[in-house]
């Protein structure tokens, strides 16, 4: 019973941590991208159409990744090329992204979908308990966990993720430096986009394998709680989105409990709580100022014009 | 090492009709520059004349218009500052290239080969700086750093580099006196070792004192060359600023009358982490007084300003007073209601709104003060638009405000022009007390004079007047006492005959005095 | 090729003008050759998308009907945005409008009084403050971000609807639909013309207060605070403005008028309560918002041109079968042009192709 709910968290979280991995990476090159939730659903869409017409789930995720990818140059272009405001151009992105899926995705709408195969590894899955639910896992699950470790190393330990913080502390410094600023910080938007893609095709091919419009259901913005709740940190992203996970697949489990008990909980009261967990966690977050201040990357959100 | 031993035949660096235009504004107009090895070489040129330009040009910052540069007599296109670096330019910014979340080495990293790791860089950093005196803390962050901290990294930075050619932008104007000296020593190191410095300053007397010659700019082009050991500091200013400036005139003994602004154990904790603690603060100004306050950028000058203007309140109602009446709780507009006026530092985005007409901005702030004159229709506050332009022409006459039109917006003006709108907007209620910071930061010389002129003539017609500032030639010409902020604690006031240069220097640098009790005050 | 920008001395009056009208005709260029590219004549698609709605008077009434909220919602936001506090929960603050207005027709069924309506707008607009008050309370008390927080909350006040519309407020005699009893007439925003169309008070309510907030920003201190504070909390509290105090006003503000919007649609366009009851006005408002350039007059234009796409959505699917869902994709793509074509405002472009060729493309 455990080990199932534990399964269900895991699934759930993967798109969160996902995301917000992508989105942790943009924000500390200094870009606040706010259209999350259209790049995700953008990838789902992607993904859930690629799978469906090669047949292969991994066409799948990598029509998830290139979608969100490339969806999120639209707003590289308005916010980093013509400087556009980066709140309203992420606004526009993610009312863009749910209208076009909506529009894709019509001719799919109702098909059953193709479900990612878990990749067991042989002996690794055979350990009691973890084996099952860390190493027979899909291929997604695998990249999430990847990825938290690899954008450690990166932002960390190598010297071109010493530059993408140098520009989200100070653009100006580094532009004065010699720093590509506007270059890096595409780069940074677009594997933002990137891992928001992933995340949407974990949706459309995992979690609930069809697509459904609006299926991502506010998981964007969620995400984008996740990054300030990990005060920009790889590790604890992972941490969070495990935790908002639960908080979700809680809510199922507990309108089952309630039923079987004979409470009446209403279940619209139960969908509402991963949504009043995330502005709860919120504001245990931005409570302190000092903290949030010192984390938070200086040149957040603010537009840059090179003087040539 | 061994750099080019020859006759200075061959210049290190040579630059022929360097022209940069920003839009059809030309920013520099066709300069030519000579940079011999081993030389100190002073640039010399008011606000807005084109040095920072030029130097952006000769790092690679900027992309000149026209004109060539050669490096050891071949020509050379410099694309970006990696490509300088390369050549063998090292550069120490003014307003620091510095990121303040990152550690000393990774600060010094981001210049160098990626190829060399952190370790090695901090090893490397640490013997440097030990060998030219400038001691650093690799592992610090910058943010915890001081001023003079920082330029010491910038320092380190361009010296691990190797480099053949220094340029330093202005590199004392945050420098207490004592700091400025060590910085002359470690330059006249690196001459001795046969590497150029070129030197851009506006401070004359340091650029006698170290420099072996100087070329001046004026309206981006090069207005004259001369040996700066032969020439005086009235000669030097009349190259850099085209005429004479006006002297800015102070009668001595001024009668002092009541003290207007009292401030009694102010005490504030650091409102963000980047911010200074304020610590039992104390002073009197009187009615006819100027009193300056000298210190090292970052030692509490904000924070003080941001205290007296009420801008941020404090707890302790007592503990400020302005005209007898304690404010200390009391806002900014509650302070103006009492006839007190405040002149920020940053002109855009606090004193300012750039992207708003300069009629805005005067009702910026007199919009409660000036109630009567600007708002009508009762509760609704509307505003009257035609009375907020009259008195905006009414400033701009009597501070002589060069604009573009009518009513521009606050953006378009220079630096210079717009200070004496921010200036003349209080001078214009002629305001009992009024309390300005860093006055004449990054405005020209004739905007200058003007500025500091005005604030003498208010106190001498009967008001009290505050200025912070980090230029202690200011601090000479308008003070009547002087004393000096450091971490957030401001010494006893000292009239400005009794203290010298060096003495402030000292204080300025954080060696305090014993703090007698408040009362003792009064003496002054 | 890469692309310069290069700040203007003075802020572009042309564009400021030409800017929404560039964005709505790069808007149409890209729905046609959507249009082609799903295999329908661009031209006739266009022709029923934009021209048809405007051809009959009962459908002029419809686009009041959709333009009202759109504008109600659209100026509160542009108080919002100007002062630089980033309400985009306006669709929840919508959805309670709607359920606290309609409080007293479903629970007073029988109470007929010419003062229903009025208490129920009253009602409507504190139900829609209020909400929109907690990401206020939230951002001046714990330094909470507003965008997430409420955002957040539309989707809370949505499930709280539908447990509504299904739970206790929902008519026994309905037939088991999840909808609330038809409000009394008396409870009914009352048509303006109802000899030719549908369209109600809402309508009304809308200009009313584009033509106020328009005279506040334009002439009135308040107004000068908001556009300070929006573009400096710095030089806001140097003039004695506390950004604190803007976060309520503009807040609360923009809370009530989603909160009208909210009442008068559900009372005077649907009669009762449902689990749906806006094709994501609070949303679309954001567009309005920006396509009017935050300035309450030409809201109401952009609010009628968003009206638009969604009754020229309406018509495409009856009259060349096109999903609906194009208008929303017509909405996102404007909202795009909007933002890209504001930037001619402020700086000039210049395209560099290599080689140091400069060529100026647009003023």
């Amino acid at each position: 019973m455990f080990e199932a709910i534990l399964l269900t968290v895991i699934t759930a979280s993967t798109p969160l941590v996902l995301a917000a991995l992508g989105e942790l990476v943009t924000e500390r090159s200094g870009v606040l991208n706010l259209g999350v939730e259209g790049m995700m659903i953008m990838g789902a869409v992607c993904a859930f159409v690629a799978a469906q017409l090669t047949g292969s789930p991994y066409a799948g995720i990598l029509a998830g990744i290139l979608g969100g990818g490339i969806f999120s140059l639209l707003f590289g272009f308005l916010t980093l090329t013509l400087v556009a405001n980066q709140v309203a151009t992420g606004l526009a992105l993610t009312i863009l992204g749910l209208g076009l899926s909506g529009q894709i995705g019509e001719a799919f709408v109702g098909q059953p979908g193709i479900k990612l195969q878990p990749i067991v590894f042989p002996l690794l899955s055979d350990i009691p308990f973890f084996g099952r639910v860390l190493f027979s896992q899909d291929l997604i699950f695998y990249l999430s966990v990847a990825l938290v470790i690899g954008i450690h190393w990166f932002l960390f330990k190598s010297r071109t993720g010493l530059k993408l913080r140098a520009i989200g502390d100070s653009h100006s410094s580094a532009h004065a430096l010699g720093i590509n600023v506007i270059r890096t910080r595409y780069l940074a938007v677009m594997f933002g986009g990137a891992c928001a893609g992933l995340a949407g095709a974990q949706l459309s091919l995992v979690y609930t394998p069809q697509w459904v419009e609006n299926m991502s259901a506010g998981r964007g913005w969620i995400a984008l709680a996740l990054v300030v709740f990990a005060s920009w940190r790889p590790w604890r992203i992972l941490a969070g989105g495990y935790l908002f996970g639960a908080v979700g697949i809680g809510q199922l489990h507990a309108q089952i409990l309630a039923q079987n008990l004979g409470i009446v909980i209403p279940s619209q009261f139960l969908s509402a709580l991963p949504y009043a967990a995330t502005i709860v966690v919120l504001i245990i977050i931005s409570h302190n100022r000092r903290t949030t201040l010192i984390n938070t990357p200086a040149s957040l959100g603010k537009p840059f014009v090179p003087d040539r | 090492m061994t750099l080019s031993e020859g006759p200075a035949a061959v210049p290190l660096l040579s630059v022929r009709g360097l022209t940069k235009l920003f839009g059809s504004f030309a920013a520099c107009n066709a300069i030519d520059l000579d940079i011999a090895p081993g030389e100190i070489r002073a640039l010399l040129g008011e606000n807005g004349a084109g040095k920072s330009t030029l130097v952006k040009m000769l790092f690679g910052v900027l992309q000149p218009s026209a004109g060539e540069m050669l490096w050891e007599g071949s020509p050379v296109t410099i694309g970006s500052p990696g490509e300088a670096r390369r050549l063998g330019i090292g550069m120490v910014f003014q307003h620091f290239s510095l990121f303040e979340a990152l550690t000393v080495a990774e600060n010094i990293a981001l210049s160098l080969d990626p190829k060399i790791s952190l370790a090695r860089i901090s090893d490397e950093a640490a013997s440097l700086s030990k060998a030219y005196g400038l001691p650093l803390d690799p592992k610090a962050h910058v943010a915890d750093l001081s001023v003079g901290e920082r330029q010491r990294i910038e320092i380190v930075r361009a010296l691990l580099q190797n480099p053949k050619l220094i340029i330093l932008d202005e590199p004392t104007s945050v420098l207490t006196p004592q700091e400025a000296d060590r910085l002359f020593e470690t330059l006249f190191k690196l001459k001795a070792e046969g590497r150029s410095v070129l030197y851009i300053s506006h401070r004359l007397e340091e650029v006698r004192r170290i420099c072996d010659r100087a070329t001046v700019l004026r309206h981006g082009k090069v207005t004259g060359a001369c040996d700066p050991k032969h020439e005086t500091p009235a000669s030097l200013a009349r190259m850099m600023v085209g005429s004479d400036v006006a002297e800015v005139h102070r009668d001595a003994g001024t009668a002092l009358g009541d003290i207007r602004i009292e401030v009694r154990n102010l005490s504030v904790p650091a409102r963000t982490p980047f911010a200074v603690s304020l610590k039992n603060i104390a002073m009197n100004v009187r009615a006819g007084e100027v009193l300056a306050i000298a210190g090292v950028a970052g030692n509490g000058q904000g924070e003080l300003f941001d205290v007296l203007s009420g801008e941020y309140p404090v707890a302790e109602d007592e503990a400020i007073r302005i005209r007898g009446k304690a404010v200390g709780r009391t806002g900014i507009n509650g302070r103006r209601l009492l006839g007190a006026g405040f002149v920020p530092e940053e002109r855009h985005g606090h004193a300012a709104v750039s992207a708003m007409a300069l009629s805005d901005n005067l009702l910026l702030a007199r919009s409660q003060s000036d109630r009567k004159a600007f708002l009508s229709g009762g509760a609704f506050s509307v505003i009257r638009f035609d009375a907020i332009r009259s008195a905006t022409r009414r400033i701009c006459e009597a501070m002589d405000v060069r604009k573009s039109g009518e009513d521009p917006q606050a953006g378009s003006l220079s630096g210079g022009n717009l200070q004496k709108f921010i200036v003349g907007r209080e001078l214009d209620r002629q305001p009992s007390v009024l309390v300005v910071n860093q006055p004449t930061w990054g405005v020209d010389a004739g905007a200058a004079s003007r500025i500091r002129q005005a604030l003498i003539d208010l106190a001498k017609s009967g008001s009290a007047v505050v200025v912070i500032s980090q230029d202690l030639d200011e601090i000479f010409e308008v003070a009547t006492n002087i004393a000096v902020i450091s971490e957030g604690r401001l010494s006893e006031p000292h009239p400005a005959g009794t203290l010298t240069l060096e003495r402030i220097g000292l204080l300025m640098g954080g060696v305090h005095e014993s703090h007698s009790v408040p009362e003792a005050a009064h003496a002054h | 090729m890469r692309i310069e920008l290069q700040k203007r001395a003075r802020v572009s009056t042309l564009f400021s003008v030409l800017s929404p009208l560039l964005a709505l005709a790069l808007t149409l260029l890209f729905g046609a050759i959507m249009f082609w590219l799903l295999g329908k004549n661009p031209v006739s698609a266009l022709y029923s998308f934009f021209i048809e709605p405007l051809l009959e008077v009962w459908s002029l009434h419809e686009l009041a009907i959709k333009a009202a909220p759109l504008i109600l919602i659209a100026v509160g936001l542009s108080v919002c945005y100007r002062s630089n506090n980033w309400n985009i929960g306006a669709e929840g603050q919508f959805t309670i409008g709607a359920i606290t207005g309609s409080i007293l027709p479903v629970l007073y069924p029988a109470w007929h009084s010419p003062m229903i309506l009025p208490l129920m707008l009253i009602l409507g607009m504190l139900g829609g403050a209020l909400y929109a008050g907690i990401p206020a309370l939230l951002k001046t008390r714990f330094n909470t971000n507003e965008i997430l927080t409420s955002l957040m909350l539309v989707y809370i006040a949505q499930l709280y609807l539908d447990w509504l519309v299904r739970g206790p407020w929902r008519d026994p005699q309905g037939n088991n639909f999840p909808i609330t009893k038809t409000f009394q007439i008396e409870a009914v925003v009352p048509e303006i013309l109802s000899s030719s169309g549908r369209a109600h008070w809402a309508f009304i309510f809308a200009i009313v207060a584009a033509v106020a907030l328009w005279f506040m920003m334009r002439f009135m201190l308040k107004g000068f605070e908001v556009s300070v504070l929006g573009q400096s909390e710095r030089a806001g509290r140097f003039a004695g403005f506390s950004a604190r105090r803007m976060v309520w006003f503009s807040m609360l503000l923009s809370g009530a008028l989603a909160g009208l919007a909210g009442i008068s649609e559900v009372s005077g366009s649907i009669g009762h309560l449902q689990p749906i009851i806006s094709p994501g006005y609070g949303f679309t408002a954001i567009i309005v918002a920006f396509l009017g350039r935050l300035n309450p007059l030409g809201i109401i234009a952009s609010g009628l041109v968003l009206a638009l796409t969604y009754l020229g959505g309406e018509a495409a699917q009856l009259s060349i079968g096109i999903s609906d869902k194009v208008s929303r994709v017509f909405q996102g793509l404007l909202l795009f042009f909007v933002l890209s074509c504001d930037t001619l405002i402020h700086y000039r472009i210049r395209l560099i192709f290599s080689g140091m060729k400069t060529g100026e493309v647009k003023g």
